[in-house]
Order: structure tokens, then C-alpha cells, then sequence
């Protein structure tokens, strides 16, 4: 469980963060909405340690995380992923996955038996792979996905970390209309299996009525709604500030 | 491990190691010790390559490492010459080369592209001006002698050193490189070595999959810097005399060069490179005094041509008559 309690960030005497608590619990997804420049990257910066926030506290499964390095977050179990697809682009798409399965398993120092001879890891990134149907791209370079695909396969990436705690910008950005429901299909899906607490940054409404249980609109660094996707879609303060329309 | 020993590239390894140990039925003494030279340069473009290719960044200051490694043995031999030891003198190799990378390698991890080779090489000039300047502790500009060493207590009075070293010592050098060459592959295949190739292609995604990369970047260092140095330990012996020139810009820039003339996308590529670079730089200087140009031209026209040195090149018209085939990557 993830809970953000009365976090405030400023850079120089700009308060982009003010104020914002919210919890998110175990098998949850929550959708972070807002228009540009609400804060919403300052907040997952804020969440994976890029950032320290001004005032306000971070905590994960209990735990004070909020003076906590990026690195140690990741080993107590956040996991992100970012807007543009960030990837390990001249390994092939297995040794993207295993490369990460690897650091989950504080496996990634050893010098001399070789990646591939770590069979359980291997059998796990495969595994992973095959859940997020890539298994037929493993031994490609990531350089050679399709745009869709390197997504997917950044976001099986952030799986392969096994979070308690995930954060996914856009995860359909990029990806084909046609097939952003069954990505997406598989990344919820992926996340009920382990019952990971997920924020999701997302602009696509679709996706965030038919996958997210809640949704918490920031704008201006405050929360502005919260509430079910329908709720937060019939208040009219959200309508203004997502869609520039009010009823 | 089973797979990749059985490999193709296994089948290879092993009569190239068959060709290496028949030479001396075949070659002459002097072309025994170009190759001897060869071989020992090899390691140290081995250690180079694992920055340049598997950690993304560029050092212009090897020679230093390359220097202790060197030095390491001539003031062994200098300071303690009754304990002067072949074994010694390896292990002293190997030590004083690790020391130096580390505590070097400290500082210029912490920056990439430009300013990690800038930093490399200031550190490098550093290391020359020391062991030019120190003339008392290193002979300064006079160098060190380089005496035959004892092996595991066998005395080798009497064995001239050509003798020496186109019998027992090319044995030795075929057997170091072939260990350092596996000790290398091994590690750019391990765990390490694909993580390494992580913080190349992207830096802050490999934070975000917990590899400390500053780290690891660190470890390649150390770890390129002692091949560097065991290079220079084996070579000394080679040529019998060292001076800081070794770990000066023109010997750290020869380095870049043979790298960049045998390949460094392909592992074998700079084993390639150093053998080539020995022999072209040989025949360059026998056929004129100004050789630095027949080696610069040769870089301008490969960095032109060929930016995939001799290996990708090969590799390159190798995938071109196999329709349908990928070219090979290291």
C-alpha cells in the first residue's frame, strides 16, 4: 500500500505540489488525471525519489520512504516506467527482461557464469515475456520492436521488478487503437496476479473507465476530484479542467 | 554455459589456440616476438574495448594503466631484484594496475562522453609526469631495464633473452591471452556484462531496474584498467626496457586505434586490431620516417570506409553473400 500524506513541492517560491494526500491499496489502479502542468510527472518523481518533496511524507507498506534514493526504492518495491519508452535498446528483448529479473534478484554482480546460464531467472523473464506476448521477438534487438511492442515490452520490463507498488505513464501511448485494450488487457491482468497498487497516468478516458477503480484529478498541484471514473466524469469541476467543458 | 562452450565461436577459439601454439614451427624467431607483441597489445585493447563497447564510454587514457602494470615490474625488479619472480611480477602487475584504475577510475566515472575522455586523459598526462619527473624513484625519462625473471624458482641464467623469449616466454604469453581473452568473454556475457550494456544503451532506465551504474561503470574500469596492466607486464618483458612513454597521449591514442582498426562492435575485433597494428606499424616505420602518417591516414580512411574495422567489415560482406542472415554483433 502506497499512501502520500500532505506532500508539498517547490522549486524556488513555484509550488507545483501543494497539499496532496491520497492512498492507494494493494490489487488497486488508480488513474492520475490531469491537464499539462498540473504536477502530475512532479508527483511520480516525487513517488520514485527523482524528487524530495518540500514538506509531507511517502509512505510504502507502512514504511517513511520519503527520504529514501531512487535505487532504494526500487530494491523496497516501486517500480515506473515513463512516457516515452525507455529500453536497453542493443540487448535483445530477453536480456531486457532477464536484465531486470536479474536486479530483482540482486544477481546482476556476479562477473563470470554467463546471463543465459541463470536458468531460473531465464525461465522467469520467459515466462514474463510470454504474458506480455513477446515471446516470438526474444532473441530481437529491442532496437527492432515496433513502436507498440517496445512499449509492452516496457512495461513488462517494470514487471519483471515484482512491485508492490507500480508506476505506468501512458502505458498505451504509442500503441495501436486497435490494440491498446488488449495491452492493456494484459498489463491489468499481470497486475492481478501479483496484487500490485498501481497509479496510472493516462489521457485516454476509455481506458481509465474500463481499467481504474479510482481516479484522482490534480490541477494546479492540488487535488481537485476524486472519486469512481464516473463520478469524477459527471463533477463538473473536473469536466472544466480535463475537457474545458461544464454542463 | 554448456551452449556457448560448444559454440561455434568455442570451435574457433580453439584452432586459433592450436594455430598460436604451431607458429613457432613455422614463423621465424623475430616474427615470433611481433606476435609475442601482438598478443600481449591484445589483452590491453580487450580491457579497452569493455569500456568502449560495453560501457558506452571512451578512455584516451589507457597508457597509464598499461604503465603500472609495466612499472609495477621494473621497480619490482628495481627495488627487490632477488624476489624478481615471473609470478611476482604478474601478481605485481595486476595489483598495482587495479590500485590505480580504481583510484582513477573513481574519479572519471562520474562523468560520460566528452569529459570521461578528457578526464581519462588528463590523468593519464599525470601519470607521465610523474614518471618522468620522479627520476630518482623511476628513472625518469631513462626508463628501466627489464632483466629475465625467475619462474616459480627456476633460475634462467645462462638463456639469452631472444632465446627466452621465442621459447618458453611465447608459450607463456599464448597461455596469458588465451585466459585473459576467456576471463573477458566471460565477463561481458555474465550478469555484470549485461548490465553494463544497460547503462550504455540507457542510463536512467538502468537506475530505474536498481543497477547502480556509476558502480558498475567502476568495476568495468578496475577491471579494464588491470587488463591494461597485466598487458603491460607481459609486453615488458617483450621489450626488455620501459619508459613513461607508455603511458603518454600517443600510446593511449595507438590504443583507440587498434581498437578502431580490428572492430568494436565484435568481441574478437580488437585482439584483430592489435595484431594488425603491430605489423602496420612495423612495416610503416621500416619504410619511412614518417610513419605517423601512414597510421593517421590509415584511420581517417577506416573511420571513412570501414567504421566497423576489419571484424565488421568482414562480418558485414559475410552477412551480405548469406541472403536473409543478420550480420554478426560481439
Amino acid at each position: 500500500m502506497l499512501e502520500v500524506k500532505d506532500v508539498v513541492k517547490a522549486f524556488d517560491k513555484s509550488l507545483v505540489i501543494n497539499g496532496v494526500s491520497f492512498s492507494i491499496a494493494e490489487n488497486e489502479v488508480v488513474a492520475l488525471l490531469g491537464p499539462n502542468g498540473a504536477g502530475k510527472t512532479t508527483m511520480v518523481n516525487l513517488i520514485s525519489g527523482h524528487l524530495q518533496p518540500t514538506s509531507g511524507k511517502i509512505l510504502l507498506n507502512g514504511e517513511d520512504i520519503t527520504n529514501a534514493s531512487p535505487y532504494q526504492r526500487i530494491k523496497k518495491g516501486i517500480a515506473r516506467n515513463f512516457q516515452i519508452t525507455h529500453l536497453f535498446e542493443d540487448l535483445s528483448v530477453l536480456d531486457n527482461v532477464r536484465t531486470c529479473v536479474l536486479s530483482n534478484r540482486n544477481q546482476l554482480g556476479r562477473f563470470f557464469k554467463p546471463a543465459s546460464g541463470y536458468k531460473e531467472a531465464t525461465e522467469e523473464a520467459r515466462a514474463i515475456l510470454g504474458i506480455f506476448n513477446l515471446e516470438q521477438f526474444s532473441d530481437q534487438p529491442g532496437s527492432e520492436l515496433s513502436e507498440g511492442d517496445k512499449k509492452v515490452l516496457d512495461t513488462a520490463m517494470t514487471f519483471a521488478l515484482k512491485p508492490d507498488f507500480l508506476l505506468l505513464d501512458e502505458p498505451t501511448s504509442g500503441v495501436a487503437t486497435a490494440d491498446k485494450f488488449k495491452v492493456m488487457d494484459t498489463i491489468i491482468d499481470a497486475i492481478g496476479k501479483r496484487g500490485t497498487a498501481t497509479l496510472i497516468i493516462e489521457h485516454d478516458m476509455d481506458i481509465v473507465s474500463d481499467y481504474c477503480q479510482r481516479v484522482l484529478v490534480l490541477a494546479e498541484g492540488t487535488i481537485l476530484a476524486r472519486g469512481t471514473p464516473q463520478e469524477v466524469m459527471d463533477d463538473p469541476r473536473a469536466q472544466e479542467t480535463l475537457f474545458g467543458v461544464s454542463e | 554455459m554448456t551452449n556457448y562452450l560448444f559454440s561455434s565461436r568455442a570451435l574457433g577459439y580453439l584452432l586459433a589456440l592450436i594455430v598460436l601454439l604451431l607458429l613457432p614451427q613455422v614463423l621465424s624467431p623475430y616474427h615470433l616476438t611481433l606476435v609475442e607483441t601482438g598478443l600481449s597489445l591484445a589483452i590491453m585493447a580487450l580491457g579497452l574495448n569493455l569500456l568502449l563497447r560495453y560501457a558506452g564510454v571512451l578512455s584516451f587514457g589507457h597508457g597509464a594503466y598499461f604503465a603500472a602494470g609495466a612499472y609495477a615490474v621494473g621497480l619490482l625488479n628495481m627495488y627487490f631484484p632477488d624476489n624478481f619472480s615471473f609470478e611476482l611480477a604478474m601478481l605485481a602487475s595486476l595489483g598495482v594496475s587495479a590500485l590505480v584504475s580504481a583510484l582513477f577510475g573513481f574519479v572519471c566515472v562520474r562523468h560520460t562522453r566528452i569529459f570521461f575522455s578528457i578526464l581519462t586523459l588528463a590523468l593519464a598526462m599525470l601519470m607521465f609526469a610523474i614518471l618522468e619527473k620522479a627520476y630518482h624513484f623511476t628513472g625518469g625519462s631513462d626508463g628501466i631495464r627489464i632483466p629475465l625473471p625467475t619462474f616459480f624458482g627456476i633460475e634462467l641464467t645462462g638463456m639469452r633473452r631472444f632465446q627466452f623469449l621465442v621459447g618458453p616466454y611465447y608459450y607463456i604469453v599464448v597461455g596469458i591471452f588465451a585466459a585473459a581473452t576467456l576471463v573477458m568473454l566471460a565477463v561481458v556475457n555474465s550478469p555484470f556484462g549485461k548490465a553494463l550494456q544497460a547503462t550504455r544503451d540507457n542510463e536512467v532506465r538502468a537506475e530505474m531496474v536498481g543497477i547502480r551504474v556509476k558502480r558498475f561503470r567502476w568495476y568495468a574500469f578496475v577491471i579494464s584498467g588491470t587488463f591494461c596492466g597485466l598487458s603491460g607486464g607481459v609486453w615488458s618483458f617483450v621489450n626488455g626496457h620501459i619508459t613513461p612513454e607508455i603511458s603518454g597521449w600517443v600510446f593511449s591514442g595507438e590504443i583507440v586505434y587498434m581498437v578502431l582498426l580490428g572492430g568494436f562492435m565484435i568481441f574478437e575485433g580488437p585482439i584483430v586490431g592489435a595484431m594488425l597494428f603491430t605489423y602496420l606499424r612495423l612495416y610503416a616505420v621500416a619504410w619511412t620516417e614518417y610513419w605517423m602518417l601512414i597510421v593517421g591516414g590509415t584511420l581517417v580512411l577506416l573511420v571513412l570506409l570501414l567504421p566497423g574495422g576489419v571484424t565488421g567489415g568482414i562480418a558485414g560482406l559475410a552477412a551480405r553473400l548469406r541472403p536473409g542472415r543478420g550480420g554478426g554483433r560481439g
